[in-house]
């Protein structure tokens, strides 16, 4: 499956680890991602409340470049950050809906000899490309090296489900697609009440006491849950856990270790590539002690909690998962 | 037809066609257009005034057609085909010009409207003068009625028409009848033991000379019309033989397959391979799942064959098919529960203290899965604080846009349920708004605030495990934005109750198509009007009550219930109905025989002769629908009152302004 690659500004820097295991593991997942020639910022969350004309042109102008690149016909073009994604989807859904404004767009786009009909490129998010284009079978059929005994939270983030638009691939209040993703590599996914809230975004920047007490939940809950790592999907997101969680041990008197790490570094390692093509030990909080305790056998001992009291009333039984 | 007279009346239904049409305008144009002889607009055509106009200008003025151009025929058209008939006029030499649902209230242009309107009187002028006089058909009606749904709506409409001597057909889908209201522990807002008051219905029932129970059965088909229908319905094996079971449940008390009951315990309690819903049941007879039956599956046990007293049980026994004919139908399917699945954010199925109002109904009911003790899913431990989250799938517009009607009053019953059972435990009501709009509701209502239960409005946003603060821990905290105080909530408790709504039976759509009507967009069965005929249907013969018509509560369920039935019992006591004589007719010397027709016929109403090789219109059969008439490629077909001529004249008049000549299709 060949798809336009946009991999946005925190996948060149900060975010490499995201980048380089998402190369990684597309070569065994047989997706042929091929990177934007000359693409530019997506505007990120600040440009759209300063300008937004001038915001939807600087993201279009990706759109545009995806649609010249690619020839005639409808395209897919994958982000692996959620902002990105949610630029992406944003604008071309405004411009769809508005033709003022897709006009006015492309005046802009016109001094740059680039032209862009909305709805030309469908932008889809890595994550919904690898669960529902590629599919757990798919995926289940290459695990060489199960994550067994691995306990994940599966950590979305507040954007990548909610842009409301077509291209919605999962419940905006409570995802389960990456859930589903680790339970096929074989780690323990905790049911992770919080998967769906706010990381504190760039309110580490402007107002640092409502971030570092949006991320204290986010630790703090996941270490009660005994989660080993907690597993994002989004630069903003794993940025925020990672470099700050010392700063909010310091703020709350807490000593949380928990390592943030990228799905697809998770699925790297159960595809049996190594380490250190997924961009292991680029983060803050070590990862090492944590998957130390994957398994090479599922540990049966852990069923404790299972166990129901015969006294016990049935739960509700669930339809599709399992 | 020079000789014809026509006069054209133009209401103004009040303000809802004047408003938009200029109705004096297209009177007066009407009155210059030919055939016509006088024309009239008037405030309101369908008042005895407006029908005495009509009923003095055909004496005075010789008119021998009648055109009324005011809002739908459902509406008036019985009304101005009377006023005809006073006359001394045939009741079919009248058209009616619907410029009103198809006119007015569809735009607010009132040049184009009035235009319209134009058009509209022309082509229903143009029509009428080709209407040939008919007479109504007198069809007798079958003196049994059918019933589908054996619920309270049902039960009442079942004991209505039987009282009344007449036989009744009640099919159920379940092992037993009763329906939602058996399932539930106190009615609202008399706090009735809700068992005590049906089941004495339900063995009415079951007893009745003139009710034959057709229980774990389902319609299969339904053919023919008001007055004679028949219908198939399929008679799930039971895998009992009824004539030797004496009910006395042995078998179930010796048998060793167990199996979660999804259906009567929602899923909260077990229930036997051999089972009743309930220990009223009615009937009494037991059904065996094949699905948990240990026999079944490995093919061995057979423990309940053994102890039998009777030699009841029968693992041979196979589906039935019956065959019945029925005068009028009512249907009575009930609804379904919201399932709160679908809003994962509240935890259903996750945490496994939050409840569904129907796992709690069942909970607290003396004869359910904990004896009526509340407790939390460990089945031992009773909450010390109670959450009630109402409009769960109600008033949303991601799910159900409307109000379900029932929540607010069972949620305010289980508050002081709870509190009648567990006095020192806290209970929380999440409420968008209290709607206690029933007799002696708003009073309970009270009766609640002052019993001590806390109300915070605003809608729930999520239903979460993750304590954030102290006190929090291994608590299920409720985060809500009280809107009365416009602040952010979280409130630990430790049991939540989601109040989920009503929605239409997951398979209403079949069931309307099988009836030939219609669902609206949230799947309950349109009636016929929602103001003054909230019972009856668009097809003849076929009525609705209950639920399945909108979400409602017990009292107004009864209450449609008895008025189905009486609607009922005043058609059988009429002993004939006069149909409508729209029926289509083979002219057998232009008949080829080719048989197209006898295939195309919805209603099996066209039989072919094998000796003279034409086909005949069974008339009594004949829904009119004109399928028959449009494919005949012998144009042997004709529709009464849908003549290929009546129907172009019309086309024809419509389009009187158009300038160009359109060929139209030869007329025959």
């Amino acid at each position: 499956m060949k798809y336009s690659y946009y991999p946005g500004c925190s996948l060149e820097r900060q975010a490499s680890a995201y980048h380089q295991s998402t190369m990684a593991v597309a070569r065994p997942l047989n997706i042929d991602l091929v990177e934007l020639e000359d693409w530019n910022c997506c505007g990120a969350i600040e440009y759209i409340a300063v300008d937004l004309l001038p915001a939807y042109a600087l993201i279009s102008r990706n759109l545009a470049l995806a649609a010249n690149q690619n020839g005639p016909g409808n395209h897919q073009l994958v982000a692996p950050c959620s902002a990105c994604y949610l630029n992406l989807s944003k604008a071309d859904k405004y411009m769809s809906d508005s033709p003022e404004l897709a006009e006015k767009v492309n005046i802009a786009l016109a001094a740059g000899g680039l032209s862009y009909t909305p709805g030309t490129i469908r932008t889809r998010h890595l994550l919904d490309v690898i669960v529902n284009d590629v599919g757990l079978d798919a995926i289940k059929e290459r695990v060489t090296n199960p994550l067994y005994n691995l306990r994940v939270a599966p950590y979305y983030g507040c954007v990548v489900v909610r842009p409301g638009f077509n291209n919605q691939f999962d419940d905006t209040e409570y995802p389960t697609s990456m859930d589903r993703l680790l339970r096929t590599l074989g780690a323990k996914v905790i049911d992770f009440p919080l998967k769906s809230h706010c990381c504190g975004g760039h309110m580490t920047q402007i107002s640092q006491g409502v971030a570092l007490e949006l991320i204290r939940r986010l630790l703090k809950n996941a270490s009660d849950y005994q989660a080993d790592v907690i597993v994002t999907l989004c630069p903003m997101c794993q940025l925020n856990l990672d470099a700050y969680q010392d700063s909010v041990n310091k703020h709350f008197g807490t000593d949380y270790t928990i390592p943030i790490l990228y799905f697809t570094q998770l699925i790297g390692l159960a595809l049996g590539l190594p380490a250190t093509e997924l961009g292991f030990g680029k983060e803050f909080v070590d990862a090492r002690p944590a998957l130390a305790r994957i398994g090479s056998q599922p540990d049966m001992t852990d069923t404790a909690g299972l166990r129901r009291d015969k006294k016990a009333l049935p739960m509700p039984r669930m339809t599709g998962e399992v | 037809m020079s000789e014809e007279r026509v006069g054209v009346y133009v209401c103004h239904c009040g303000t809802n066609i004047a408003k938009t049409i200029d109705v004096q305008d297209v009177a007066t144009w009407a009155a210059r257009q030919p055939h016509v002889t006088v024309a009239r607009d008037y405030k309101f055509m369908c008042s005895s005034l407006g029908q005495e106009m009509v009923e003095q200008d055909i004496t005075e003025h010789g008119l021998t057609r009648v055109v009324v151009a005011a809002c739908s025929p459902h509406m008036h058209e019985k009304t101005f085909q009377g006023a005809c008939e006073r006359a001394g006029l045939n009741r079919f030499m009248f058209e009616m010009a619907n410029i009103r649902e198809l006119n007015s209230w569809t735009t607010r242009d009132r040049e184009s409207a009035t235009q319209k309107a134009k058009s509209m009187v022309r082509g229903a002028v143009e029509r009428v003068i080709h209407h040939r006089p008919l007479e109504m058909l007198p069809v007798p009606i079958n003196p049994n009625t059918l019933i589908v749904g054996g619920g309270i709506a049902g039960i009442t409409a079942a004991l209505d028409i039987a009282n009344a001597g007449y036989h009744v057909y009640l099919v159920e889908r379940e092992p037993s009848i009763g329906g939602h209201m058996a399932q539930v522990d106190k009615t609202f807002p008399t706090l009735d033991c809700s068992a005590c008051i049906l089941t004495p219905r339900m063995v009415d029932v079951g007893q009745h000379p003139n009710i034959t129970l057709l229980s774990y059965s389902e319609l299969e088909q339904v053919d023919g019309h008001v007055g004679n229908f028949t219908v198939r319905v399929r008679k799930k094996a039971r895998f009992i033989n009824e004539a030797l079971c004496t009910g006395c449940g042995d078998c179930i008390e010796k048998c060793p397959g167990k199996a979660l009951d999804e259906t009567f315990e929602v899923g909260l309690g077990y229930r036997k391979a051999v089972y009743k819903p309930f220990p009223q049941a009615v009937p009494k007879y037991p059904v065996i799942d094949p699905e948990s039956c240990i026999f079944f599956q490995r093919g061995k046990c057979k423990a309940c064959e053994v102890v039998c007293p009777t030699h009841a049980i029968d693992f041979n026994q196979k589906d039935e098919y019956l065959q019945l004919t029925v005068g009028n139908i009512i249907l009575a399917t009930g609804y379904d529960l919201f399932d709160a699945r679908k809003i994962p954010q509240y935890g259903y199925g996750r945490l496994a203290n939050v409840f569904t109002s129907m796992e709690f109904e069942r909970m607290v009911n003396a004869a359910g899965p904990t004896d009526g003790q509340i407790v939390l899913r460990d089945g031992i431990t009773p909450p010390k604080s109670v959450g009630i989250i109402h409009c769960v799938g109600s008033r949303d517009k991601h799910y159900h846009e409307y109000c379900s009607r029932v929540c607010c009053m069972y949620s305010l019953k289980f508050a002081h349920l709870i509190h009648e059972r567990l006095p020192d435990t806290e209970v929380y009501n999440f409420y968008i708004d209290i709607r206690a709009s029933g007799k002696r509701y708003e009073e309970f209502y009270h009766r609640v605030l002052e019993e001590g239960t806390h109300f915070i409005r605003g809608r729930v946003a999520e239903v979460t495990d993750a304590a954030r603060m102290p006190g929090e821990e291994g608590k299920l905290i409720i985060q809500v934005e009280d809107t009365l105080i416009g602040k952010q909530r979280r409130i630990p408790v430790d049991m939540v109750i989601l109040s989920v709504g009503v929605q239409s039976r997951h398979d209403s759509q079949e069931v309307a198509q099988l009836f030939g009507m219609g669902c609206d967009f949230n799947g309950y069965f349109i009636e016929r009007h929602p103001k003054l005929d909230p019972v009856l249907t668009m097809s003849d013969g076929v009525f609705i009550a209950g639920a399945c018509q909108g979400p409602m509560a017990i009292p107004e369920t009864v209450a449609q219930a008895g008025s189905a039935a009486s609607q009922v019992i005043s058609l059988i006591s009429q002993g004939t109905l006069m149909m409508e004589p729209i029926r289509a007719r083979i002219n057998a010397d232009k008949c080829s025989g080719c048989r197209i027709c006898n295939n195309l016929c919805p209603y099996y109403a066209i039989t072919f002769h094998e000796d003279r090789k034409v086909s005949e219109v069974i008339t009594a059969m004949c829904q009119g629908c004109g399928a028959c008439v449009s494919a005949c490629p012998s144009s042997a077909i004709t529709g009464a009152h849908f003549t290929t001529e009546q129907v172009m004249s019309q086309i024809e008049g419509i389009l009187w302004d158009v300038r160009e000549t359109i060929p139209l299709m030869a007329r025959s």
